[in-house]
């Protein structure tokens, strides 16, 4: 008797819900996947199927070749990569300094990073593009670079002070004592323990510069330097929206973001309880 | 000894000196520009008459411009219908996710996904659930006996534009909600379930006197740190309804966007920009004094 009330109660507390909030969330992907694969026929047609039938590889040949994403694709992958790289390396240096040091201001620089964090993009895109266009950045992948390394250098720290003050001092001071440098006992001692937090870290600003919209937006203007998802937002802009090719695109630039949120995945409900923020 | 000491004392100002250089270039600078340039006649349309013009940007927006009480009428109903619905949503995901069940790994992975999918991203996949010829949506409704020309149109409908945009921004909220509740849920020590079970009380009283007050910090940050960010946000509805249909979900940044970037009327997007920021920066102090910023302890 109590057992079968608390298998009901199971159901309708857990099972039930649980299964409208997965539906909920991924029929948009599994419908993308599925419309990536039919025919312009198939797409506009009265008959819906679940499973394309015939299930066509063309729209992304399509979207690859023709709507040039080969192109977008790389250069996304190249500003996010060289963002990354200087991202990271600052975050470990801003990370170990607010760890590991108590020195005046720094609750200040804190309230940089926070502050910074909470500012809209919107309102520097208006004066940056004025000022990037006086040092000839618009329409670079420069102007890109270099913003993104300044929008994701706040969160990353944080989250990086998190993962240094996860490393015990005793291993560094057993360094010191040994006779190594505070620079030296970094690079040997506390990088190689640090490594799974720049992992970590290295993720995140590749997933939030992946999908960085307004600024690729507002700065650049030829197509030729277009990343991903400004590719996109041309697509449906279009009279005629190919749904077929805007299907394999998506599917394209969700790839990289949702293969790399695997990995994060576990890191990212640790890392949001330490206090870091980022939505 | 006291050369080592000396080096220590400068090696945290040399390590984030890169750091504070860039970050005061590419934030501080501009918002001092924004307020400079919001004072100047600066407009593409207009660019004969460039030049110094007092505060007569400001005395357009609150005498003549009609479209900036939309916007701000917007933004609050935008801000408050998606922060409440996420932390109502986001809270019932939290606590599923918190329960004992086969598969739970795998579960909490998959629900979360959204919070990794671009605003961009987000309409792209929603379109293709929800447009009017095309749709998942609509395609079921004429499965299951509407008339084809009779459907809906989900995001061009002035009366359907709002609900539809909200279930799509939820999309993707309730994941960020979800997952700082429940990281904070996990920190509740169990011990403390254990005595409420002894003293016999329900599921109700347990989430109303133990997790509740737990969560009461985890809520409040959240919540305001969500509403800033919902406030912010523009990839989604830009991309999806560009403002419209006529100015309908036009959000302030929205609204700021499509004056200077999309219509180069550089001074008044910037008007508009001091104006929210003067309102966000109410909220990021809120913050601050939520988080206890200023406190002795910001570990």
């Amino acid at each position: 008797m109590n057992k079968r009330r608390k298998i009901i109660e199971k159901i309708f507390l857990i099972y039930l819900p649980l299964t409208v909030m997965m539906l909920f969330v991924l029929i948009p992907f599994v419908w993308a996947l599925v419309t990536s694969f039919k025919t312009p026929e198939a797409i506009t047609g009265t008959e819906i199927s679940l499973l394309p039938h015939p299930a066509v590889f063309d729209n992304y040949i399509k979207v690859w070749k023709t709507n040039k994403f080969s192109t977008y694709f790389i250069n996304s992958l190249l500003v996010c990569t060289a963002a990354l790289i200087v991202i990271v390396l600052c975050s470990v240096l801003n990370g170990y300094a607010l760890a590991r040091f108590n020195f005046k201001g720094k609750k200040l620089f804190m309230l940089l990073l926070i502050g910074t964090q909470l500012m809209p993009v919107i309102i520097l895109i208006i004066p940056l593009f004025v000022i990037f266009k006086q040092i000839g950045l618009i329409n670079t992948r420069w102007s890109l670079i270099v913003f993104y390394i300044a929008m994701q250098i706040p969160f990353n720290s944080i989250l990086m002070k998190g993962f240094v003050s996860g490393i015990p001092v005793s291993i560094e001071e057993a360094a010191w004592v040994d006779g190594a440098g505070r620079v030296k006992t970094m690079l040997l001692v506390v990088f190689p323990s640090l490594l799974p937090g720049i992992v970590a870290t290295g993720a995140f600003a590749f997933v939030s510069c992946w999908n960085e919209f307004m600024i690729s937006f507002s700065f650049i203007t030829s197509q030729d330097l277009f990343t991903i998802p400004v590719a996109l937002k041309y697509m449906i802009g279009e009279y005629t929206i190919d749904y077929g090719s805007l299907a394999a695109g998506s599917i394209i630039a969700l790839i990289p973001p949702v293969c790399l949120f695997a990995y994060i995945q576990k890191y990212l409900i640790s890392g949001l309880g330490a206090g870091a923020v980022k939505g | 000894m006291g050369k080592k000491k000396l080096k220590d004392r400068s090696l945290p100002y040399l390590m984030i000196l890169p750091s504070v250089i860039l970050l005061l270039g590419i934030f501080g600078y501009p918002i001092l520009k924004v307020f400079m340039l919001s004072l100047q006649n600066y407009n593409y349309a207009d660019y004969a008459n460039k030049g110094f013009a007092g505060l007569e940007n400001f005395r357009k927006i609150f005498t003549e411009d009609t479209v900036i009480k939309e916007s701000l009428v917007f933004s609050l109903k935008w801000v408050v219908s998606e922060v409440g619905l996420q932390l109502v949503f986001g809270m019932i995901l939290a606590l599923i996710l918190n329960a004992r069940f086969k598969g739970r790994g795998a579960v909490r992975a998959l629900a979360l996904i959204p919070w990794a999918v671009s605003g961009v991203l987000t309409t792209m996949l929603w379109m293709l659930i929800l447009n009017q010829s095309i749709g998942l949506v609509n395609q079921l409704l004429i499965r299951f006996g509407s008339m084809p020309g009779e459907v809906p149109a989900w995001l061009a409908n002035t009366g359907l534009i709002f609900p539809s945009i909200v279930v799509i921004e939820l999309w993707r909220g309730i994941p960020f909600f979800a997952i700082t509740l429940l990281a904070a849920m996990q920190g509740i020590p169990s011990d403390v379930y254990e005595a409420c079970d002894i003293d016999g009380a329900g599921k109700t009283a347990r989430f109303r006197y133990i997790t509740l007050p737990y969560l009461k910090e985890t809520i409040v940050l959240t919540t305001l740190l969500r509403a800033i960010w919902e406030f912010n946000s523009t990839d989604m509805i830009f991309t999806l309804t560009n403002g419209g249909p006529v100015n309908m979900t036009t959000t302030l940044p929205i609204y700021m966007l499509k004056t200077a970037v999309v219509s180069g009327n550089y001074g008044y997007g910037s008007a508009l920009g001091v104006i929210a920021f003067v309102i966000l920066l109410v909220f990021a102090v809120l913050y601050m004094k939520a988080s206890r910023f200023g406190g002795e302890d910001n570990e």
